[in-house]
């Protein structure tokens, strides 16, 4: 039986501080009652001899000073997993939400994790066909990374994300392979998107979702993405599954963060949000990766809304520099309606070049992506200039350079959602593209490969 | 050992009562687990601690263990090819021990007690000894020896010196002090907050080559000097510094990772071991030693990791090796001192970092010098920094950038505009800059060439004007500047892509010699004056662009380092220029 505390002096924002306590450690688990019986969970912020400062996950609505019982459960929050959870739905919290059974849990895992040493790491070097040119073949994706979608208010995210759900595999392959979800904030509409897509595809049967909606208590959602994080690690490393992560939306998880942090006067970072973001934003990326001698991988793609499409936004900021690189979308692209709109140049992947080339994708890979890359740079300045001056004002090659990126966009960067391409077919259709560009003007790609695959077709 | 009692956990930050005596700075260790931290405050008995490790579990009225020392590394044999975390625990048999987590309240000492070195002694019975005389050498690696040195603040004449195999906790030699018999180990272990005294401090005067050719070249940095790389994310920063790494002709590198990428880390602990040292032929791991704590493991180890791998590499220094410390991301432990500060409620200054941020960089840089050591023999080190700082959204205004730039010398500024046209290293060369090129202008003159500094005048100059004519050129189009003004901007673009620009990835131009950096950026320019000359001498610009020898300069980058082959090209712009003439003739 664990001891009950009647009492608690202060409920501010989403902080119960319950007052002389003992035995009470940090992190600690608790269980509050309301005076109607009803059970809320959270967790120990802040512990001194005489207080604690307690979060409440599923918020302080209807909790009363007087009424609350405080139990502190002597652990800290876990997961319960088992081969069981593979194709199952669960809430922010962990609690099933698709009228099935509870989990019988094989093991209790802690949901905080702990940091992978870094002399345990495996570095990531399989490349992942996501079946989308302008990711694979221009900023590749490999197993083991963490690349998240930096996109705006009304960009097609979710049906990238999806889509890449549904296509990701690696080269002459077939392994065992899980999408672990969590949304945190999201609307109905968009976690029923991907339930529906993930169903329609038959990938549920190999998914695991936590859900926490707009709805839902904001402060769930700081336990949301380590939930799933907690699973994605067991099937990873103890049952060597290939497990890809989507977390959709950290900017819901960041501001819930900053709740927590304005409810506990701390003195606030850059726009409100508290100086830990980045270690605690860390402390969920890497757990992304591969570990030596293990079979299983966690590859991450976090998905974030960038308030005003600015990427010095601190959320954005701060994940690009703990991710390995960012998939940028474009507001631009979207109007003209090219689908997916990844916008390529201020796109990267930092891993990519251990992903690519020989036995991997194919010798020029890294020649033909610094080279489209450089291409479209410049037709892009081209386009910039001709609006100033028209079009009329550019020197020749500049209109090859501005003709080249218009074909780029719509050639390259579109495709259908449902279309999958073979990383064969992009660097071809990389190559059909370059054809355009006079042969001395390929200066990114070495000699060898000119001789090879200008000609080709011509 | 004294104990006090918890009264506070807050995240990193543990308060304890009862520590009357405590010092600040000192090392101590809490609750059954023994978690390390250290004394960050003290006020009446209650001191305020910032941990190295997770603190779930922890609560009010478990005890804190105090030590009285203050958070120290060892120093000796087998620090070299070690990979620590922030406070020196060796990962690898954290790993062996642990699993592929790090789990928490681990001990592990940094040097490993049980192996016996060789040691062969350089000095005899009855002479006498100072602070930092060498007393004998181990060959630590091939490529390494360490000497061990007399203690700092030691003196006398040695009355036992052995010779053979000994662990590091064995005496090797004894001193007769003015008071006692010293017993002399091979190892020592030193404060990470105390700076190791030098006899005197010198200017820096030779260059720390890189064989990046911006670098070398245009920005160079001094052994014993100070440098600053910023960089948006996806600037190629980490590429620069792994290339600083893996090319510079520093002895010996300190690599500290701090709050950085785990797969990033992962890249260099496998990739390092792969790596050749060019200098040598030897594994580049055998003269490295890198402190790893990256962005998710405790935040309070990520301030400490810095300091811990600064007084790693003064204690090298002191050996009189050229040593280069890198750090990525300062940014990083920026962050962490402020959110310590944080939750210590300290008043916040700038962007909320604390108030002492600018002196706490300044002190760390100042660490950095070109020394006599301690010791008779006068013998020469130096220490060279290198500190990444990682601004949000490339703000240069940043506080920490702004503390940064207020101490050191070199400024290399990654670009991201540049990164997005794939020009790597994006180092932007209008913005960045170095203090050193005077100091090293002699160097330049006796071992590379008489006029390499004239010519990398005019290369800086021709990329100044360039930016002046795009401007221009932007607002009433290329075709109405000069013929002379667009030969500029051609001989500025062939700079930048046919010089500044190099592949870390390709196998020959990762790593340019000095000497072939002159000879490259000489004939770009000689090509320049040539084609300068024949404009005047009536040539069109159009016939000068179509020039087949340009495709050769561009293809210098590739050529091996042979003077012959080089030169050839030089050579064959005479010939073209001359062939051009004798044509309109």
């Amino acid at each position: 039986m664990y001891k009950e505390y009647l009492t608690v002096s202060n409920i501010v924002g989403p902080l119960v501080i319950v007052e002389k306590i003992r035995d009470v450690k940090y992190g600690e688990l608790v269980e509050i009652e309301t005076g109607d019986g009803l059970l809320r969970r959270g967790t120990v912020l802040d512990i001194s001899t005489e207080r604690a400062v307690v979060q409440v996950f599923e918020g302080t609505v209807g909790l009363g000073v007087d009424e609350s019982r405080v139990r502190f459960l002597g652990r800290s929050q876990q997961l319960g997993v088992s081969e069981e959870i593979i194709g199952r739905i669960f809430d922010g919290s962990g609690k099933p939400k698709d009228r099935g059974p509870q989990i019988i849990a094989d093991k209790m895992l802690d949901i905080t994790g702990e940091p992978i040493n870094p002399q345990a790491r495996d570095y990531p070097s399989e490349f992942i066909q996501t079946g989308i040119s302008s990711i694979d073949g221009m900023n590749p994706l490999v197993r083991g990374q963490k690349l998240p979608l930096f996109s705006g208010s009304g960009l097609p995210h979710p049906r990238i994300a999806a889509q890449i759900a549904r296509q990701a595999g690696v080269l002459g392959k077939e392994e065992q392979f899980a999408v672990v979800f969590a949304g945190m904030g999201i609307t109905f509409e968009e976690a029923n998107f991907f339930i529906e897509d993930f169903r329609n595809t038959g990938a549920l049967e190999r998914a695991v979702l936590f859900l926490n909606l707009a709805n839902e208590p904001p402060i769930e959602r700081i336990a949301t993405p380590r939930l799933a994080l907690t699973c994605a690690e067991y099937l990873a490393f103890e049952l060597d599954m290939h497990v890809l992560v989507i977390l959709v939306d950290m900017t819901f998880y960041a501001e819930a963060l900053r709740e927590i942090s304005a409810a506990r006067k701390e003195i606030p970072g850059r726009r409100g949000y508290p100086g830990y973001l980045y270690t605690d934003l860390a402390s969920m990326y890497e757990r992304a990766g591969r570990i030596k001698g293990k079979k299983g991988s966690i590859t991450m793609i976090p998905i974030l809304t960038m308030p005003e499409d600015d990427k010095t936004h601190p959320i954005a900021d701060l994940t690009g520099y703990i991710t390995e690189g960012q998939i940028m979308l474009s507001r631009e692209l979207h109007r003209k309606g090219i689908y997916p709109p990844i916008d390529v140049l201020p796109s990267l992947s930092r891993l990519k070049d251990k992903g690519i080339g020989e036995e991997k994708t194919r010798l020029d890979h890294a020649d033909v992506l610094n080279q489209l890359f450089a291409c479209y740079a410049r037709g892009k300045e081209a386009r910039e200039l001709a609006l100033i001056l028209g079009e009329a004002a550019l020197s020749d090659i500049d209109r090859i350079y501005l003709q080249f990126a218009d074909r780029y966009e719509d050639e390259f960067v579109r495709q259908g959602e449902f279309e999958s391409r073979s990383i064969l077919e992009t660097l071809d259709l990389g190559w059909k593209l370059l054809r355009f560009i006079p042969r001395a003007e390929l200066k990114r790609i070495r000699p060898e490969y000119l001789e090879k695959y200008y000609q080709e077709g011509k | 050992m004294e104990q006090g009692k918890i009264i506070r956990v807050a995240g990193p930050l543990v308060v304890a009562s009862g520590c009357l005596g405590a010092k600040m700075y000192d090392m101590v260790k809490i609750g059954a687990l023994g978690l390390i931290g250290e004394i960050i405050e003290l006020r009446e008995d209650r001191a305020f601690i910032q941990v190295y490790e997770d603190t779930t579990g922890i609560g009010p009225d478990e005890p804190v263990y105090l030590t009285g020392k203050p958070l120290s590394v060892e120093l000796g044999p087998g620090l070299v090819s070690s990979i620590y975390d922030g406070i020196q625990r060796p990962l690898d048999i954290i790993r062996d021990k642990e699993g592929d987590f790090v789990t928490r309240g681990i001990e592990v000492p940094a040097l490993d007690r049980k192996k016996k070195w060789e040691f062969l002694p350089t000095i005899e019975k009855g002479q006498s000894v100072q602070a930092g005389d060498i007393l004998g050498e181990i060959e630590e690696t091939p490529l390494i020896k360490h000497k061990i040195m007399v203690p700092t603040g030691s003196e006398g004449k040695i009355v036992e010196v052995k010779k053979g195999k000994f662990s590091v906790e064995e005496a090797v030699a004894k001193i007769q002090t003015e008071d006692h018999i010293l017993d002399i180990k091979m190892f020592q272990t030193w404060s990470i907050r105390k700076n190791r005294e030098v006899r005197e401090r010198l200017m820096p005067v030779d260059p720390l080559t890189t064989g990046q050719r911006v670098l070398d070249t245009l920005f160079p940095l001094a052994k014993g000097g100070t440098a600053c790389i910023p960089g948006p994310f996806g600037s190629g920063k980490t590429v620069v510094q792994h290339q600083l790494a893996k090319w510079s002709d520093a002895q010996i590198i300190v690599f500290v990772a701090c709050g950085e990428r785990g797969n990033e880390v992962a890249d260099l602990l496998l990739s390092f071991p792969e790596l050749t040292d060019p200098h040598t032929g030897r594994p580049l791991l055998e003269r490295t030693i890198i402190i790893a704590n990256t962005s998710n493991m405790p935040v309070a180890a990520r301030e400490a990791s810095i300091y811990t791998g600064m007084t790693i590499a003064e204690y090298f220094r002191d050996m009189g090796y050229s040593v280069a410390l890198m750090a990525d991301s300062s940014s990083r432990w920026a962050e962490a001192l402020r959110e310590i500060s944080g939750r210590m409620e300290e008043m916040p200054g700038e962007e909320g970092y604390p108030a002492y941020l600018a002196s706490r960089i300044a002190e760390f840089y100042e660490r950095a010098g070109n020394v006599i050591c301690l010791g008779s023999e006068g013998r020469k080190g130096a220490l060279s920094v290198i500190g990444a700082v990682s601004p949000p959204g490339g703000d240069l205004s940043d506080p920490v950038v702004q503390s940064t730039l207020k101490v050191v010398k070199v400024f290399w500024a990654l670009d991201d505009r540049l990164a997005n046209m794939r020009h790597f290293p994006a180092i932007n060369w209008l913005l960045s800059y170095s203090l050193y090129t005077e100091n090293i202008k002699d160097f330049w003159k006796d071992q590379v060439a008489e006029d390499f500094a004239d010519i990398r005048q005019t290369a800086m100059q021709l990329l100044e004007e360039e930016s002046e004519l795009l401007e221009i050129a932007r607002l009433v189009g290329v075709e109405s500047l000069a013929v002379r003004e667009r030969l500029i901007l051609e001989s500025a673009r062939s700079i930048r892509e046919d010089f500044l620009h190099q592949n870390a990835f390709h196998p020959q131009d990762t790593y340019t010699s000095l000497r072939k950096q002159y000879l490259m950026l000489r004939t770009i320019i000689h090509f320049h004056n040539s084609a300068i000359r024949a404009l005047e001498d009536g040539v069109s610009l159009e016939e000068i662009q179509v020039l087949e020898v340009r495709e050769q300069i561009s293809k210098m980058k590739f050529l091996p380092e042979e003077d012959a082959k080089l030169l050839e090209v030089y050579i064959q712009i005479d010939k073209t220029f001359k062939n051009i003439l004798k044509a309109k003739e």
